[in-house]
């Protein structure tokens, strides 16, 4: 647990001295909210359009609902394209510089290097999400939005998020190179993504295991405000599954030398 | 303290470390010695954990580097080839987290990594980020983060590489320093470094061990029979071809002046050829001015070890 903690801490600064953090949490920001007010203006114009034809008659329709499901859905593309530059260096750049063999040699196994750094970049995202969030005060200000939906968005994105840090966590102790550990990452996250389309031709069993493993359909329900333990689980299985594969790799290092 | 018995690396069916066996003693400083992929930097890596040997074991105050690796571990400090730093970390935060990591309670760091920062002269520059540091600072950052946890067992990989005169002094002796309380074992291609601080030096080339003594028991050993400088009446050519044809020479460096040529011969280790190459002389009618053996330097001794067969 020390050890753990001691590791975390490092990956933390070395976050924030290094641009890498800024850029990304800049660039997601600027993203989010530019999608954000996108929707919203979208919807406003939408209604305002609905009620001129319709009058006060007009199906009323949740503004920050859509709102939120329509971000939520942009944002799981852009979280595909930010998180592998969060992983890319965590072992990789160790290779490189050798500090490998210090984190090796010392009494820190292997097990708590990895959650080190795993929760380092878990910490990151929850950074990352928070700050996201804080851009949809302007729903709070002027009006009262139902938050349960939101934070089960959020929550969906967490999980997401965490999938996909331990699948690069796990790309990361391949190579020594971060541009390899970055496009690697994205690549399998985006066949992930991709995977449903095989589904529509695919059939009985078949379809549904393909659907299963597609990392994007178990958000939606999360995405429309419901909680459903199954996507939880599938996350975390996920997480799991890169997290034991980073951990078999790291292994094997000690010996390939 | 270590015990290294018959411990083999290869790397894909290529043997870079071919059964080697040495043990050290608490409080001794070993030498390791041998000329470049000699194996030195594998073998290191062997005995901290860091990667397994093909064949073989090795003991670390009686922790199989294997079986009980944690063990090991905790009882190390290792200063690989490559100083392994985080430049983007200033010298303090950075021994800060390695005395951490090597479990020195929170109450004690401050004073352990105080005390690695005046040992390797690093007071100037603590607040200072290590990527910006010159490579000698760097080295004596990786030498620092090695002692920071005051470990039983230094190993230290060419420790004085990329040093000043000054502080290659420094350095030495304050390995020397350690090595009352400490067990060291470092990696050197620096001869007269063995000499100075080394209790013991083995010797590898192409993975196997050629020689283990004491700095001095290597250099006796060989005084007087394996370089023998001659003075003969005749021309180089000559005498070189002759010599050369002996059993047991390696090497004849032969230069003419005048009428007498000076020749230095190198022979095979043990074999004292001084009555062999004074009848040849005299058999073919040269006159034979000066026969001499000159004793070996550690320098030559190595040389001659490695470049055998
Ligand atoms: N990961 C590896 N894969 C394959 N061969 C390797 C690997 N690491 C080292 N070698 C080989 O093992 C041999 C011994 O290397 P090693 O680094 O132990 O030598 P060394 O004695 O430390 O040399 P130097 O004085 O140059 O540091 C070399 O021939 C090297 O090419
Ligand atoms: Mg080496």
């Amino acid at each position: 647990m020390h050890n753990i903690l001691a590791i975390w801490q490092r990956e933390m600064k070395s976050y924030f001295v290094s641009p890498i953090a800024y850029v990304v949490l800049t660039v997601f920001l600027f993203l989010f909210g530019l999608f954000f007010f996108g929707n919203l203006a979208e919807v406003v114009q939408y209604t305002t359009m609905m009620q001129a034809q319709f009058g006060q008659s007009g199906q009323p329709i949740d503004v920050p609902a859509y709102v939120i499901q329509q971000l939520m859905r942009t944002t799981s593309l852009i979280l595909l394209f930010l998180i592998p530059m969060l992983t890319m260096g965590l072992f990789s750049e160790e290779k490189k510089r050798g500090t490998i063999e210090l984190l090796l040699t010392t009494p820190v196994g292997n097990f708590q290097a990895l959650m080190g750094k795993y929760l380092a970049s878990l910490t990151f995202l929850v950074i990352l999400l928070a700050a996201g969030a804080v851009t949809l005060s302007p729903l709070f200000i002027y009006g009262q939005p139902d938050w349960k939906p939101m934070l089960a968005a959020f929550l969906g994105m967490l999980l997401y998020g965490a999938a996909l840090l331990a699948l690069g966590l796990f790309v990361s102790t391949l190579t020594e190179n971060q541009i390899v550990a970055v496009v690697i990452t994205f690549g399998l996250g985006l066949m992930l993504w991709l995977v449903s389309v095989f589904a529509s031709s695919a059939t009985g069993a078949t379809r549904d295991v393909i659907n299963y493993l597609s990392v994007i359909s178990h958000l939606d329900d999360f995405i429309k405000g419901v909680i459903d333990t199954s996507h939880i689980i599938y996350y975390l299985t996920f997480a799991f599954v890169g997290l034991f594969l980073a951990y078999r790799s790291l292994e094997s290092m000690r010996w390939k030398g | 303290m270590i015990e290294v018995e018959h411990v083999s690396k290869a790397y894909g069916g290529r043997k870079v470390v071919d059964d080697i066996s040495f043990r050290v003693k608490k409080g001794e400083i070993l030498g390791f010695l041998g000329p470049n992929g000699a194996g030195k930097t594998t073998t290191m890596r062997i005995l901290t954990c860091y990667m397994p040997a093909t064949e073989g074991t090795a003991r670390i105050a009686g922790h199989d580097v294997f079986e009980e690796s944690l063990e090991v571990r905790r009882r190390i400090g290792y200063l690989p080839e490559n100083p392994p730093l985080y430049p983007e970390m200033t010298v303090d935060s950075y021994l800060n987290f390695v005395a951490r990591i090597k479990g020195v309670r929170s109450n004690a760091r401050k004073a352990r990594v105080g005390d690695a920062i005046e040992k390797c002269n690093l007071g100037d520059v603590r607040r200072r980020i290590i990527g910006r540091l010159s490579k000698g600072y760097k080295q004596r950052v990786g030498l620092a983060q090695a002692i920071v946890g005051n470990p039983e067992v230094l190993i230290l990989d060419e420790p004085t590489i990329g040093l000043d005169p000054r502080q290659i002094h420094e350095v030495r002796s304050l390995i020397k320093g350690l090595g009352e309380a400490h067990t060291v074992i470092l990696s050197t291609h620096i001869l007269p470094e063995v000499s100075m601080t080394c209790s013991r030096v083995v010797i590898i080339n192409n993975g196997k061990v050629v020689a283990q003594d004491t700095p001095e028991g290597l250099a006796h050993q060989m005084k007087g029979a394996e370089r023998i400088s001659l003075t003969v009446e005749a021309p180089a050519a000559a005498v070189r071809e002759k010599i050369l044809a002996i059993d047991g020479v390696l090497d004849v460096h032969a230069e003419e002046k005048g009428e007498v040529s000076t020749c230095s011969v190198e022979c095979r280790l043990g074999s004292d050829l001084r009555r062999i190459l004074a009848r040849q002389i005299v058999d073919e009618g040269w006159g034979l001015l000066e026969l001499r053996a000159v004793s070996m330097s550690l320098e030559d001794v190595f040389i001659n070890l490695i470049t055998q067969e």
